[in-house]
């Protein structure tokens, strides 16, 4: 993979003020636009929009959403900025990036809710809705203006734009519309097509009728203009054209297609962020190839029930997040007790219990090898990238059906709602499940005939004479008869530990990102890939002898590690959960609790690897990855 | 010609089963157990109807009763506590062309799994479901159960149950959807066996609630009833159950009750001694789940194909026109994206 997208600050728009004509267009590799309002306001169309045309014009993008977690938090308020962060790029952009090198914000408040989070270059270009200055609210105008005057004195280039009163020329109700003069003037300052920011209205707003999709076009010419007209600055970012045809959908979206083209049939679910998104677009599509999305009467319901359309038919799916996760626990034993074949979708958010629901983390790995109580060997999987969130379900159904086995596929709330482009999958019928076998079962076979060395068996389907048994939670021998006995416990224990090593057979090493030995080796799994690779290659450019390595099956973990691991001095595992540092007054190793694949690391590899964590709801920045790893690199 | 003739008259021999065909394994519940009655019960209704066995699943949670499904020789699943009915919902969505009966007890259906109770009636999906009623947890050792009597000396209430029962009848018959309702009890099988049979007859989701006599734990609670029938109230209609001449011999006190009804049946439903034995409601209008949602359409790879292509299409960034459109598309080949090879 060569994303090795450059960390260097793009060049500075000119700072002047004083609004001019002239078109002076700075040319760059990469620039982060971030577009805020209070929620309903519909900054996250215009950024999804945005990106969608820059994307169309073949530029990189991965587009971030904001959300604030409540879905109508006080209106113009510090914990209510909703919309997007955009980052643009020349090629593949594989992250959300750094700071924002330029924010439109439509009040000063869900600004300084961004300014307050760090989120803002030191010299951010913002352009400001200017209407609250003459707000007839006393008190809203003075907020404004003290907002306005502490952002011009921390050095950030603030440029008001009177975009109600502009609006106000064109239709009536600003709240609906501001959004897409919003896009246009953004259209005009990144040099994008404005005819394919025609055609990205009347592809948003197709389904409503023509005299919407007109006004939204007049607000975006609007805008257009009005930047054309009073902003003295223009960027372009010279996109490198892609050669084969891309798709653009977030990683939910891109799970819901995998779950199409693997062939399953029934997905149970209960609402729960961030992970609802998927089953929501599933829930448009899904029915159309004869496909069915439940939504159970809680997450233990939804589990039950794709185990019991699995049982009866063709591998199904479950999706939830943390604590519907939790809930699920008993029943997913259950699967791998009875070994039906079963894919449970985690979009993991922050923890514990009702946590950060809308925020990213990755703080179920561990609760996804080793959770159920008792012995519950199951196949964890984590997509590190959009494209993988398709196939990963794909791959997911697949080990399910071979091995007999839950499949737990770990995405997040950072790849659920971020879009980036990638090839257009090619359909194969390899991909679909197979039709439900009702074959008679031949004479003397039993239901659990695990195969001695591997554990594997093939798994009798209602429907097929001479297979009829009762399967059962209970402890049982290969007939599927309850069974107490010592020896058979044992036996079909380690009959179902096996298809782990077997399945772990199959497994290519995973590939090092970088030279095959240096000074240091980071080691990461699930959506931190693209930001870690991002500041691994450019610490690389500066000539430190650094590589990383990123998992994506952690469960089995794929042969060859211990070999990768002889060529590095170092190790750190960088994830985004909990991991105690030794600064701690009261920490030392004794009792350092490191974070979930260090931990994993440690204990399959005897090796001392070092862990760096953050719990701070963001997806980690590249920049703050490659400031941890130069403190690594200093240290010794 | 001749050779079609035979293969279809073997089939028509193989396909005629004897209650042989429907018994599994030596039930190990306990001698007197009303249990037994409801297994020999619904073994008769196997024969009677000629079941397929390879067509027919039983399920069931956790408990004495819930081993039901280890004494049939059909397919079974022999779940976990109180979660019989989603996994039963599943299999029906997934297979509509199965025979589904879900076996449960007081305390898998009515407490630990009460959500999926209220929800399953509603769902309204075409199976059979008993619930054994013992009025007490028998695996666990006797703890009060929801539908143990306000007094009932138990593990867990040394001094006597707390709280009124829980009364599954009333229960059922107030959830939206609900579309048949009967109560039977194991001492007379004849009833129980013709309660079952209206049940598995029913298109939709067929609640029976057996009381069902737990002699290790409560060996005298329904003696009283045992010995007097006009403890017994039997429901009978022409669009209800018909009694037979020798049970209405013994059972004569009676009552005619249309299961249209549905005030009635929950009148009924609220009377406790003597005991309301019959259907109490049949409502074979209302939609079942399963096709409302269409459960089992034929799904030929070319339609998911088609459905696949058409998502992607809507997504799709199409390279300049002097890239490629001309060129063959040289998109990832159908495996190398799979995470694992
Ligand atoms: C999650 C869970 N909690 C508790 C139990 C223990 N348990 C097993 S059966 C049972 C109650 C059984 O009572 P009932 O459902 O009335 O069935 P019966 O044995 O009376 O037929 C309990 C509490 C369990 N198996 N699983
Ligand atoms: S304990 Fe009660 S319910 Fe359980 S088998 Fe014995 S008699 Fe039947
Ligand atoms: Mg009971």
């Amino acid at each position: 993979m060569t994303n090795a997208t450059t960390l260097k600050r793009p060049p500075t728009a000119p700072p002047a003020r004083s609004a001019a004509t002239e078109n002076a267009v700075t040319t760059l590799k990469e620039h982060v636009v971030e577009i805020v309002s209070d929620s309903g306001e519909g900054a996250q169309r215009c950024g999804q929009s945005f990106g969608a045309i820059a994307a169309k014009m073949g530029n990189g993008v991965w587009t971030v959403e904001i959300i604030p977690a409540e879905i109508r938090p006080p209106a113009r308020s510090v914990a209510g900025a909703s919309g997007n962060r955009i980052r643009l790029g020349a090629r593949r952009v594989s992250n959300g990036g750094d700071e924002a090198n330029l924010v439109v914000a439509f009040n000063e408040q869900v600004l300084l809710g961004r300014v307050r989070a760090g989120e803002l270059e030191a010299d951010c270009i913002i352009l400001l809705e200017s209407m609250w200055r003459e707000h007839s609210n006393a008190e809203i105008a003075a907020s404004y203006m003290q907002a306005y005057d502490g952002l011009v004195k921390a050095g950030y280039r603030v440029y008001e734009i009177p975009m109600e009163r502009e609006c106000l020329k064109v239709v009536a109700d600003t709240r609906r519309g501001k959004n897409m003069f919003a896009l246009g003037m953004l259209c005009n300052l990144y040099s994008l097509d404005l005819q394919l920011a025609r055609e990205q209205i009347a592809l948003t707003f197709g389904k409503k009728d023509a005299s919407v999709v007109r006004s939204n076009i007049m607000l975006l010419e609007a805008g257009y203009d009005w930047a054309a007209a009073n902003l003295d600055f223009r960027f372009k970012i010279p996109a490198e054209q892609a050669k084969e045809p891309q798709i653009v959908v977030n990683g939910n979206m891109a799970m819901a297609l995998g779950i199409l083209a693997s062939g399953m049939e029934v997905c149970a679910m209960y609402p729960i962020t961030p992970a609802t998104s998927a089953s929501h677009y599933l829930s448009e599509v899904f029915e159309k190839v004869g496909g069915i999305v439940h939504q159970a009467e809680d997450e233990i319901a939804a589990c039950a029930f794709a185990i019991g359309a699995s049982y009866a038919g063709k591998c199904a799916v479950t999706i939830t997040s943390g604590p519907g996760y939790s809930l699920k626990q008993e029943a997913i034993g259950l699967a791998v007790m009875g070994e039906i074949p079963l894919v449970v979708v985690n979009v993991q958010r922050g923890g514990p219990s009702t946590g950060l629901p809308t925020k990213a983390e990755q703080g179920d790995l561990l609760t996804a090898i080793f959770g159920s109580h008792g012995d519950a060997p199951k196949v964890v999987l984590a997509p590190s990238t959009i494209e993988d969130c398709f196939y990963s379900i794909i791959t997911a159904r697949r080990i399910a059906e071979t091995f007999n086995m839950v499949v737990v596929v770990l995405s997040d709330a950072n790849l659920a709602t971020s879009q980036q482009p990638f090839r257009r999958p090619q359909f194969s019928d390899a991909w679909l499940a197979p039709p439900i076998d009702q074959s008679a079962v031949p004479d003397g076979w039993k239901p659990y005939d695990w195969h001695a060395n591997s554990g594997i068996f093939r798994r009798f389907v209602p429907g097929q004479p001479g297979g009829m048994h009762t399967l059962t939670g209970l402890a049982h021998d290969a007939s599927s008869h309850v069974a107490y006995d010592p020896e058979i416990n044992q036996h079909s224990i380690r009959s179902r530990s096996l298809k782990l090593a077997a399945l772990q057979k199959t497994l290519k090493p995973p590939p090092v990102f970088g030279a095959a030995s240096g000074d240091l080796l980071v080691i990461g799994w699930g959506s931190t890939r693209g930001a870690i690779e991002e500041a691994v290659a450019s610490l690389q450019a500066d000539d430190h002898k650094v590589s990383s390595l990123h998992l994506t099956l952690l469960q089995p973990m794929p042969g060859g590690i211990k070999e990768i691991l002889r060529g590095f001095k170092q190790f750190l595992a960088i994830e985004a959960n909990w991991s105690d540092t030794v600064q701690e007054k009261l920490v030392d190793e004794a009792n350092r609790r490191y974070s979930a694949l260090a931990t994993l690391l440690r204990s399959r590899y005897l090796v001392d690897i070092d862990c760096w964590s953050e719990v701070r709801g963001q997806p980690i920045k590249p920049g703050t990855i490659r400031r941890v790893i130069l403190e690594k690199l200093c240290r010794h | 010609m001749v050779i079609a003739t035979t293969d279809c008259l073997l089939r028509m021999y193989d396909d005629r089963h004897e209650l042989e065909d429907y018994q599994g394994g030596v039930p190990r519940w306990c001698t007197g157990c009303g249990d037994n009655a409801i297994l020999a019960a619904v073994q008769r209704l196997c024969r009677d109807e000629n079941l397929r066995p390879e067509k027919t699943v039983f399920v069931s949670g956790i408990g004495c009763s819930s081993r039901f499904p280890h004494y049939m020789r059909t397919y079974g699943f022999h779940g976990i506590h109180g979660r019989a009915l989603p996994v039963a919902e599943g299999i029906k969505m997934a297979r509509p062309d199965l025979n589904v009966f879900v076996n449960t007890g007081d305390g898998d259906c009515c407490s630990i799994g009460a959500g999926h109770w209220i929800h399953a009636v509603r769902y309204n999906m075409n199976m059979t479901v008993m619930l054994h009623d013992n009025q007490i947890y028998g695996l666990t050792k006797m703890q009060a159960s929801p539908t143990s009597p306000r007094g009932l000396r138990s593990n867990t209430t040394p001094h006597g149950a707390y709280l009124e029962a829980l009364q599954p009848l009333t229960v059922t018959l107030g959830v939206q959807n609900v579309s048949f309702v009967a109560q039977a009890v194991d001492w007379i099988p004849d009833v129980l066996y013709d309660i079952l049979s209206a049940a598995f007859h029913h298109k939709g989701f067929s609640f029976v609630r057996i009381i069902q006599r737990c002699p290790e734990w409560l060996p005298t609670m329904w003696e009283p009833w045992l010995h007097d029938p006009e403890r017994v109230v039997l429901l009978s209609h022409e669009r209800g159950l018909k009694i037979a001449a020798d049970i209405a011999k013994i059972y004569r006190n009676r009552l005619q009750h249309d299961p249209v009804n549905l005030n009635g049946a929950r009148e009924i439903a609220s009377r406790l001694d003597p005991i309301p034995v019959g259907i109490l409601y049949r409502n074979p209008d209302v939609p079942c789940y399963e096709e409302l949602r269409h459960a089992g359409r034929l799904r030929p790879p070319q339609l998911i194909k088609a459905g696949l292509e058409t998502e992607f299409d809507k997504f799709t960034i199409w390279p300049d026109e002097k890239h490629s459109r001309a060129s063959p598309r040289t998109t990832r080949s159908a495996d190398d994206g799979l995470l694992i090879s």
